[in-house]
């Protein structure tokens, strides 16, 4: 178990430094873009002197270290600073409701994803080549060969129009835990759809990697029913590659989910952050960028842990 | 024995195994009697069909393997028509498996105690308790060290000698009537090999149960089985009692398997002059774990030094310092006098050319995607510069010295040779740098009797020709009584005794190598019990496992 706890710890240094990095790049990034916040708000109505007169308000007419070291010790002290488009707002103000929002849509998403692509990955590997194997495999692979928004439009079509789920996933104020899930179901579906195929063949292929594996013979020579075989003696040998494949679905999940929260209208994090890029405004990009690859380094360690977790030989290893 | 006495009666056993489209015969109409309570051994090569055979005993046929024809009456079962649920109930209960490699047989995410409790409770022999307190019971009646604690590590944590002992153990489980071994010791060293063979005899005895014995070590075999029965290419050669068998084979082939062992290569001169190649106080260590201590040995031209000892000894690790794959930590490396570079990458290309290796797996040392021209070809062409005519005339020479037709061989892929002609050609691209030195590293243990008693005149052979020195990593001493001229053994990184053949085969010796060269299996059926009767009287250490 040490072993596990100097891994987590090790792991987590690592990913500051690696957040670290990736606040430059996103710093960076943004500078090379176009214009900056001064042009973006005063758009047409730009000219010279309100331009550098906003520059000067808000310090960016600063060098561009200068800036980065700004933000970079108010973040190291919790501040992620105040929002340049709505003049004086705390950034950590305006991602917290919408971090919560993507957070349920994921682990909504996540809650029907996860078990339904190991069911199915494990039963196409029991029932390898038969019809079910070729029909799961066939519509899992549909799925994810459509474009997001157009699976979201084809639910809408079915599921909307008929009136059984609302197509628009705003959230009225104080709704309660049953009436979030009936509003958000249509795009946790859409997600659903989107990220099983993946998980669900992995898992497949994690398995039926192992079916020739001595111990398998050996498992099936003792008499053990196939089931058995592949949930007691393969499934706990693939735990390794399909929990990375879950931890990169779970991250997309959180980072990747733009497009379907334009189509039904949830105010996400991604959507925010393109805003936010449209707008120039920086410190929000920033800290969302910052959260987003704070979620892939935690999703990433978590798989880690448990493929560790799930291995004797590194667990116990003497 | 009156028939009602048969267990297993298999009549004209025919199986083919799939080849792209077309199935083979790999089974030719095989019989095959088993009586209550008997040991019947199944000898044969590679590709023989012993295994096969071994279970199709069990109603089974490996993926890509079908069984075509004849009957298997299992005690009144007809095996063959046998539903998948009904040999599923038979599996592991009344016939159980012992595999090749444990290691690789046990389920490396389960306790072993997890895996010996599965069979009874699962087939409603045992609860879970009664179970584990039986295994803990056979434990100690096969001699496993700490027969309460063994049973909760998981398998990666008990050694491979052990191992195979819990998996008997685990096939004992359901007190079956019939178990299948399929060459459960061929990957364990000499001294733990002895220990396995032992408890497997002592268990199946004391229950009584019928076993098929697969082996392709007639020795081995010899101290196991009532019966042998001998395959060639999925025929049966001939079958007799034990005894009878080792007395008087009477079909030739038989007797070229006995031949094998007879090849000895002259003695040679003492050697004149300096050492080739001469290890000085070498020390090397992997990370933190030291492997060598301050070992010290010569290699003289037209010589051929065997170093021996068992797996985890140390041997192959002083190869690889040899050729600068691991730089030592102390001690250097003399070529002809000189110190070389510890690490590969500071040598001379003709440093480099003049040490040579041949690899124990053929398979994986070969590219299995060039050409042989190419596979040859490569060091011909970067130590010595050939190319164009002059590449293709050398080529198609080493293919000749290496008793392949060039014209048939050239142009083939690794895949489409057999297993002993792979490791021709690894023979062959170790020589096409002309070099003055060659390590050979277990480069027969893969190979069956006759097709490396083959390699071995090869080398032999060559050595004469070209004035090479040999480093011969082994753990079989057969072939050290082969082919060495001196002998060095080691264990625990350490060399515990080295000198000449002939001294080294004479005692009065150091008492591993003692161990060593008793623990070989000799054609006398009753050599095990005898050598277990000394030991027990002399208290000679009991095998090297930790």
């Amino acid at each position: 178990m040490a072993r596990v706890w100097r891994m987590i710890a090790q792991r987590l240094a690592f990913g500051v430094v690696t957040l670290f990095v990736v606040s430059i790049i996103i710093f960076g990034a943004t500078e090379l873009l176009p214009g900056d916040f001064a042009q973006a708000v005063l758009g047409q109505a730009a000219t010279a002197e309100s331009v550098a007169a906003i520059r000067r308000e808000l310090n960016l007419d600063l060098p561009v270290y200068i800036r980065y070291f700004d933000w970079l010790g108010g973040v190291v002290q919790g501040d992620f600073g105040t929002s340049l488009a709505q003049r004086g707002r705390p950034v950590s103000d305006m991602i917290l409701s919408r971090l919560g929002n993507t957070f349920f849509l994921a682990i909504y998403a996540a809650a029907m994803a996860v078990p339904l692509a190991l069911t199915l990955g494990i039963l196409v590997a029991l029932w390898r080549n038969s019809l079910f194997d070729r029909i799961a495999n066939s519509t899992a692979l549909s799925a994810i060969s459509f474009p997001e928004f157009f699976v979201a439009y084809i639910l809408i079509f079915v599921l909307a129009q008929a009136g059984y789920f609302p197509s628009m996933a705003r959230m009225p104020a104080g709704a309660d835990l049953g009436e979030k899930l009936y509003r958000a179901f249509l795009p946790a579906l859409t997600l659903t759809l989107v990220v099983t195929a993946h998980m669900m063949r992995m898992t497949r292929a994690a398995i039926i990697n192992l079916l020739s594996s001595p111990y398998i013979e050996m498992a099936r020579l003792k008499g053990m029913r196939p089931s058995r075989v592949i949930v007691h003696h393969a499934l706990p040998n693939a735990i390794a590659p399909i929990a990375n494949v879950v931890a990169i679905n779970l991250a997309y999940l959180i980072t990747g989910v733009v497009v379907v929260e334009v189509v039904f209208v949830y105010p996400g994090l991604g959507q925010l952050m393109v805003d936010s890029v449209s707008r120039r405004d920086i410190p929000v990009v920033q800290a969302i960028a910052l959260i987003f690859a704070a979620a892939y380094v935690l999703l990433n360690l978590l798989a880690d842990v448990i493929s560790t977790l799930s291995n004797p030989r590194l667990l116990y290893r003497d | 024995m009156s028939t009602q006495d048969v267990l297993l009666s298999i009549r004209d056993l025919k199986i083919e195994g799939k080849s792209g489209d077309d199935w083979l015969p790999i089974v030719n109409g095989v019989d095959l009697t088993l009586h209550r309570g008997e040991v019947l051994g199944l000898i044969g090569e590679s590709g023989a069909g012993k295994s096969t055979i071994g279970l199709a005993a069990m109603g089974f046929a490996r993926d890509g393997c079908r069984i075509s024809g004849g009957t298997i009456d299992f005690d009144g079962i007809d095996l063959r028509r046998a539903s998948r649920e009904q040999l599923r109930r038979l599996h592991g209960k009344r016939i159980a498996y012992v595999a090749q490699s444990a290691a690789a047989s046990f389920n490396p995410a389960h306790r072993l105690m997890e895996q010996y409790c599965e069979a009874p409770v699962r087939h409603g022999v045992m609860s879970r308790s009664e179970a584990e307190r039986d295994a803990v019971d056979l434990y100690r009646k096969i001699r496993l060290p700490d027969p309460e604690g063994i049973g909760f590590r998981y398998p990666h944590q008990v050694s491979g000698g052990q191992l195979q002992r819990a998996m008997t153990a685990m096939a004992m489980s359901c007190r079956p009537d019939l178990i299948i071994f399929d060459e459960p010791t061929t990957a364990l060293d000499v001294t733990t090999q002895i220990e396995v063979l032992a408890a497997i005899r002592d268990i199946v005895e004391q229950f009584g149960t019928a076993a098929i014995y697969i082996t392709h070590d007639l020795a081995v075999v010899a101290q196991m089985a009532d019966r042998i029965k001998i395959l060639l290419r999925g025929d049966e050669i001939e079958e007799a009692d034990t005894r009878e068998m080792l007395a008087a084979p009477k079909h030739d082939y038989t007797r070229s398997l006995w031949a094998v062992r007879a090849f000895q290569r002259p003695e040679q001169p003492a050697p004149k002059g300096a050492p080739v190649v001469s290890l000085r106080n070498v020390s090397a260590s992997y990370g933190k774990v030291p492997v060598l201590d301050n070992i010290s040995f010569d290699i003289h031209p037209r010589r051929t030094v065997a170093v021996v000892g068992e797996s985890g000894s140390g041997k192959s690790t002083a190869a690889r310092v040899i050729t600068g794959l691991l730089p030592p930590t102390r001690g250097e490396v003399l070529f002809e006098g000189d110190a070389l570079p510890p690490d590969y990458r500071k040598r001379t290309r003709e440093q480099l050319r003049n040490a040579q290796m041949i690899y124990q797996m053929a398979d994986t040392a070969l590219n299995p995607k060039l050409p042989i021209r190419r596979i040859i070809g490569r060091p011909a062409q970067m130590y010595l510069g050939l190319n164009g005519r002059a590449l293709t005339e050398r080529i198609r020479e080493l293919l000749h010295l290496i008793e392949l037709e060039p014209d048939e061989y050239i142009d083939r892929l690794p895949s489409e040779l057999s297993g002993g002609q792979k490791q021709r050609i690894g023979i062959a691209r170790a020589l096409a740098a002309e070099p003055r030195f060659i390590i050979c590293d277990e480069v027969t243990s893969a190979l069956d009797q006759i097709v490396a008693e083959g390699i071995l005149r090869l080398l032999d052979r060559l050595q004469g020709a070209f004035d090479l020195a040999y480093m011969f990593i082994t753990h079989d001493l057969a072939t050290v009584r082969a082919i060495a001229d001196d002998v060095v053994v080691m264990q625990k990184g350490r060399v515990v005794e080295q000198g000449p053949k002939p001294e080294m085969f004479a005692p009065p010796h150091e008492p591993y190598t003692e161990l060593l060269l008793s623990s070989v299996p000799e054609m006398d059926p009753d050599w095990l019990s005898r050598l277990l009767e000394e030991r027990r009287h002399k208290d000679l250490p009991q095998g090297a496992e930790k």
